[in-house]
């Protein structure tokens, strides 16, 4: 990890029996992984899970002592494909990453992983990022388990259940033979609880030993006749030994009454909002005391036919609460019904929303209206559900709704990425709009104001890729983004080489700011910073030549706007063949800051001579216009209201955030704004040289000023 | 069937509303912090997503204590309608909060501070896009319980903090938790980080809440009063022509006309300010402009000033090397004593600052010369780098505003002065028709700001607008479609948003299909 420090959290990771660890949902999976004698991690970083990633990278000598190996992969792909460590050798092993981005990228050694099966366990862990704050399109995990048969876990959000699933998960897919999905939602990532921890283990069995004595057995290698036999496997051995273990450990939790006129099944990680809304019906009291019979799911797949059906027995209605769509459990449940005859009516999608949160008061109204239809007794004088309607319907309440502005996130303070974009609505100003085929990262926020640059994203590294049907002849050329962290992952093949070995005409941006910055900062191929863990400074230029890449422009000052400027306007109108790669790259500014800020302080305090630069706006000279502001967009330049009533609208003014990027200053040069900028340099421990430069311009021009302002003949 | 209501305990529920990078975080851990050194259970929960800062984020907190060695099931997400607290971290994020049903009469303090932090929607318009807080402030008085409101921002500014530890105070002062003050501040001292200076703010603002100040009289924003002498001949010549000449309901925009001119240039040009004005009122007074409470001469006493101190490379020359505006820099950046500070001005003059400022006759020989201008053109027009505060470049900026003197003579105030003359010919024309539309074609003026390409835009937007003007004579609200149309041209850059309320204007007046 580069420049942000996880020492505290790696102390957590030492925890031993019986202690109590206190902090986020996903660094207690990191703890679980460590007890349940992992002997290898791997993943890819991204929201909600990249804590995992962070801390694991920072704790080498937790790791070391246990003899776990800790990688981090160049892509979804790769981390699945380093579970294959398990398939053979008796080794747990684990790998994580957002889903379902993620999964999507591993599917093809995902596929080929179950369908051998494992020896050791193998545990995936999928930050699912659905619902309200995800980044990524609307889709379920769920689908992935079903197509490839990999179990998936769903525990209830409370850490001492997330830390069960993963042990369970180890020894679940050990018992079967097969690869284990736990499936941990956004909030249930982040948030903050306690468990009791356990002792770390060693794994038993160590990547050294599986290395010196290698093992192979046809049987478990995917190629036909093996693969019909795999398929077989899945079905009559490894399905039948999971339901199996999932009884047994009784994986899945029944809460309430044993019997009820009415019941409800859900998944594990929709428990604490099902209580709540229960709770809002008076159903159920807040320590999880329910009148209503519950059927937890902690297993997600597959269900175990017996337990449904037992569970439905007896009862006139069952809910089942599935968040997202399509309803797969609810299917499989209504087969499971239908199969053995019994009559239970099923109620789930319809009665609730068919996407979206499942928050708790979108449950209490779905549970409101199937007990009003199935259990009428229960809701006799229930208080009223909780709701802000009645405000919400007042006038004031209406206007407020037209004022509050939107507040997207864009790009921080002094990012080298706005200087880009300022740079390139220059170009569109100059040559016309284009198009501009967008990347997942940063960089994405260009599609928003002010620069409102860029028509499409395909996915993480795909943005020269999704440009390449554009390879016609016509007056202007497609441009497309793509950001250092999607290069390495894949953009290097299925951008760069494709726009190579296709002869494409396309311009192609290549936004390379040190870090995988969108998912907090990690190091990747081509950082700067030396890891000793790592291998970095792998330039991008070179491998982007490499490729065949013949017109390859190197920018190492993002700030530069006008040779950024001139750069794409030359890239745009270039006579030459095939793609036009320009790599700009500057250093993320939070980072740097994270990195630099310290530094700089600890020198001024050492009595050291260092200058901090910070920009300015002369309010006198600003005429209001806000042409900056649609250049830039930066946190730390706003507007404000002068007390001049001969001014309308407001002046520029940047605050004390500012980090003295230069963007407002080469912005304005580029465009030929106005000069009402100024950058000011404060020199802390001025040497005498300084002081005495400055008491002589002190004199001179204190001497000038003093004679204009004496016979100035002005109000006061 | 057992009793249907088991127990009606319900944990605490508080969401922070903040944006990135403000420090929700910490907030949010020393609100858990606090609950469990109370020996509480909290939990907290947040969407933090990607990395980047400037978005709006929630965090959200449950406590409720243990009973009979049983943990509580807490939710990972705020309901409407069941929100105890809610801690919004700017002001428009507060109105977010409320939007979203998260502060209810029955149930909710609302903790929030005023300041503004602009969005980028607010700051990108041409004009004034700064959303309104009135809308707020009267939506608080509905939907809150109890409201506690103020500038958290400045407060933990003052005391050297963020502004995380001046709601944590303000949160303790609020009192709507069951806990100690000592637990808060064992959560700040647990943090380990800016322990000293988060207390500071954090104490002040509890103790602003605990013991509520008389409230702060409202500051009115008062035209300054016209002094009734300067101790300077020449500037009570003009004081007493003003007071003399002028309605009294135009001497506070005439008085800032003055001050701007005098500033400008000189006290002869503030008295040909007054000329054009006499005229103005003459044919104010002559269409009945007491009724009208004078707007006419008010509105032209504000936009003839502002033309008339048109921004040239003199003026901006002047105002860089001021003694007043080298202090403004100093308090800006915070210089401290045994700092040196030194400027850098961004400058990227072109030729036509340069003809500009040639004299008229001069200028226009030149600008005949395409082939002499376009090469004097790549000499003079390249960004320049001015380090106003080294002797060498404040002479030279020194020298460039001397010319002052000769501005009058020089091509761009012709040029100035003929379009203003323009435009106040115009804008009489029309009032003698239609006193309001008269004045709204002067408030057009507004309209003409920036720099360079920016300028020219506003003068070509201006141009349009003006160029409705004398089709809307006796049409019904004439002067509301010219305001309706100015306030199009500020809305966007591009005048999309004109272009549409021009084909509005046409389509209103069209001849209606026979």
């Amino acid at each position: 990890m580069a420049e942000r420090s996880f020492a505290r959290e790696v102390q957590d990771l030492r925890l031993g029996d019986g202690e109590v660890f206190k902090g986020e949902g996903i660094l207690a999976i990191t703890k679980a992984l460590l007890q349940s004698g992992v002997a290898y991690v791997g993943g890819y970083q991204g929201s909600p899970i990249s804590h995992l990633m962070d801390v694991l990278a920072d704790a080498k000598d937790v790791l070391d002592e246990l003899g776990v190996h800790f990688e981090s992969s160049a892509s979804e792909a790769a981390a699945a494909a380093s579970l294959s460590a398990s398939v053979m050798y008796p080794l747990r092993g684990a790998v994580t990453w957002k889903s379902t981005a993620g999964t999507n990228v591993a599917c093809d050694a995902l596929t080929n992983l179950a369908s051998g099966g494992v020896t050791g366990g193998a545990l995936i862990i999928l930050g699912e990022d659905f619902g309200e704050g995800s980044s990524i399109p609307q889709e379920r995990s769920h689908a992935f388990a079903m197509k490839s048969q990999i179990w998936l876990l769903d525990p209830r959000p409370n850490l001492p259940s997330i830390v069960e699933a993963v042990e369970h998960g180890f020894t679940l897919s050990e018992a079967s033979n097969t690869p284990v999905m736990l499936e941990v939602r956004i909030r249930a990532c982040h948030v903050h609880g306690q468990f009791e921890t356990k002792t770390n283990r060693k794994p038993e069995f160590t990547l050294r030993e599986a290395l010196e004595n290698p093992r192979r057995d046809l049987n478990r290698i995917v190629l036909p006749p093996a693969s019909m036999l795999q398929d077989r496997q899945k079905l009559e051995t490894r399905w039948p030994a999971a339901i199996r273990y999932i009884k047994e450990h009784r994986l899945n939790e029944h809460f309430g009454p044993a019997q009820g006129e009415v019941g409800i099944i859900l998944q594990g990680g929709m428990y604490n909002a099902v209580i709540r809304a229960l709770q809002y019906l008076g159903l159920a009291d807040a320590y999880g005391e329910t009148q209503v019979p519950l059927y937890v799911l902690n297993v997600t797949y597959p269900l175990v036919d017996d337990e449904v059906a037992a569970f439905c027995l007896g009862k006139s209605a069952v809910l089942m609460v599935e968040e997202g769509h399509p309803e797969y459990i609810e299917q499989a449940v209504s087969l499971i019904l239908r199969r053995r005859d019994i009559n239970t009516r099923l109620d789930g999608k319809g009665t609730l929303p068919r996407g979206g949160d499942y928050t708790a008061s979108v449950l209490a109204s779905g549970f409101k209206t199937f007990l009003e239809a199935h259990a009428p007794l229960l809701l006799r004088n229930h208080p009223p559900l909780p709701s802000a309607d009645d405000t919400l319907q007042r006038a004031e309440m209406k206007a407020l709704a037209g004022v509050v502005p939107q507040r997207p996130a864009g790009f921080c303070t002094g990012c080298p990425e706005r200087p880009i974009f300022a740079a390139m609505k220059l170009v569109e100003q100059e040559l016309g709009p284009h198009q501009i085929s967008s990347d997942i990262g940063c960089h994405l926020f260009s599609i928003l104001p002010p620069f409102n640059l860029g028509g499409s994203t395909m996915g993480y590294g795909l943005g020269p890729a999704s440009a390449s049907a554009f390879n016609v002849p016509a007056d202007k050329r497609a441009i497309s983004v793509m950001g250092d962290g999607g290069f390495w992952h894949n953009g290097l093949s299925s951008g760069i080489g494709n726009a190579v070995f296709n002869k494409q005409n396309q311009v192609i941006l290549v936004v390379d700011n040190y870090y995988s910055s969108a998912t907090g900062g990690q190091d990747i191929m081509s950082s700067r910073a030396l890891n000793p863990r790592r291998a970095t400074n792998n330039s991008i230029v070179t491998a982007v030549r490499g490729v065949g890449a013949k017109w390859v422009r190197q920018i190492d000052r993002t700030y530069d706007v006008a040779k950024m400027r001139d750069t794409l306007k030359a890239a745009l109108t270039s006579k030459a063949e095939g793609p036009k790669i320009i790599v700009a790259s500057s250093e993320c500014m939070l980072n740097r800051q994270r990195r630099e800020r310290p530094l700089f302080n600890k020198a001024v305090k050492d009595g050291r001579r260092m200058v901090k630069q910070r920009f300015g706006v002369d309010e006198d000279v600003c005429t209001g216009d806000h042409a900056c502001m649609r250049l830039s967009g930066c946190p730390s330049l706003s507007v404000k209201q002068l007390d001049d009533p001969l001014r309308d609208d407001p002046v520029a003014a940047i605050d004390n955030s500012c980090v003295g990027c230069g963007n407002c200053g080469e912005v304005s040069e580029a465009a030929i704004l106005c000069p009402s900028f100024y950058r000011a340099d404060i020199i802390n421990n001025p040497t005498r040289l300084d002081r005495w430069l400055d008491r002589l311009r002190g004199a001179v021009i204190g001497f000038l000023q003093r004679r204009r302002d004496a016979r100035r003949v002005v109000f006061a | 069937m057992s009793e249907a209501v088991i127990d009606l305990e319900r944990p605490i529920c508080l969401a922070v509303l903040a944006m990135g990078g403000q420090g929700g975080g910490v907030l949010t851990d020393w609100i858990v912090a606090t609950a469990e050194h109370a020996g509480w259970v909290a939990q907290s929960t947040s969407v933090p997503g990607v990395a980047q800062r400037t978005g709006a984020t929630i965090y959200y907190i449950e406590m409720l204590p243990k009973r009979d060695g049983r943990a509580p099931v807490l939710c990972l997400m705020p309901t409407p309608g069941d929100v105890d607290v809610v801690l919004a971290a700017e002001f428009m994020e507060a109105g977010r909060s409320m939007l979203r049903g998260f502060v209810t009469p029955e149930r909710t303090t609302l903790i929030a501070s005023t300041h503004r932090n602009l969005a980028v929607s607010e700051k990108e318009t041409p004009g004034d896009g700064i959303a309104s807080s009135t809308p707020v402030v009267d939506a608080t008085g509905i939907a809150a319980k109890r409201s506690i409101v103020f500038d958290m921002q400045r407060l933990a500014e003052q005391h050297g903090s963020v502004i995380s530890a001046s709601m944590f105070g303000a949160l303790a002062g609020a009192a709507v938790l069951p806990f100690p003050e000592a637990d808060f501040e064992a959560a700040i001292l647990a943090g380990g980080r800016g322990v000293e200076p988060s207390l500071r703010a954090f104490r002040a603002a509890r103790d602003l809440v605990r013991t509520p100040q008389p409230a702060a009289i409202a500051e009115v924003t008062r035209p300054p009063a016209i002094p009734h002498t300067t101790g300077v001949a020449a500037l009570d010549a003009l004081l007493a022509r003003l007071r003399a000449a002028f309605p009294v309901a135009a001497h506070a925009m005439l008085f800032a006309g003055l001050k701007r001119l005098t500033d400008y240039q000189d006290v002869a040009y503030a008295h040909d300010y007054l000329d054009r004005m006499e005229t103005l009122l003459a044919l104010d007074e002559r269409l009945g402009g007491a009724a009208h409470n004078h707007a006419l001469t008010v509105t032209a006493a504000k936009y003839l000033s502002v033309a008339m101190s048109y921004d040239d490379v003199i003026r901006v020359a002047d105002l860089k090397t001021r003694a007043a505006r080298f202090a403004r820099v100093e308090r800006e950046v915070g210089r401290k004593p045994d700092q040196v500070l030194t400027m850098t001005e961004f400058m990227h003059p072109r030729m036509e600052e340069v003809v500009g400022s040639l004299p008229a006759r001069l200028g226009r020989w030149v600008e005949q010369r395409p082939a002499l201008f376009r090469a004097l053109d790549r000499v003079v027009s390249r960004p320049r780098r001015v380090r106003t505060a080294t002797i060498l470049w404040f002479l030279a900026l020194y020298l460039v505003s001397a010319l002052k003197p000769f501005r009058r003579g020089m091509l761009r105030h012709q040029r100035e002065m003929a379009h203003v003359a323009d435009w106040l010919a115009h804008a009489k024309r029309l009032a003698e028709q239609d006193y309001d539309l008269g004045v709204e074609v002067l408030a057009c003026r507004r309209l003409v700001k920036g720099y360079s390409d920016t300028h020219a835009r506003g003068t070509a937007k201006f141009d349009r607008v003006l160029a409705e003007a004398v089709g809307l004579l006796g049409k019904p609200d004439a002067a509301a479609w010219l305001r309706r149309l100015k306030e199009a041209a500020l809305a966007d850059e591009a005048g999309t948003t004109l272009d549409g309320a021009i084909r509005t204007l046409h389509a209103a007046f069209a001849p209606l299909p026979l």
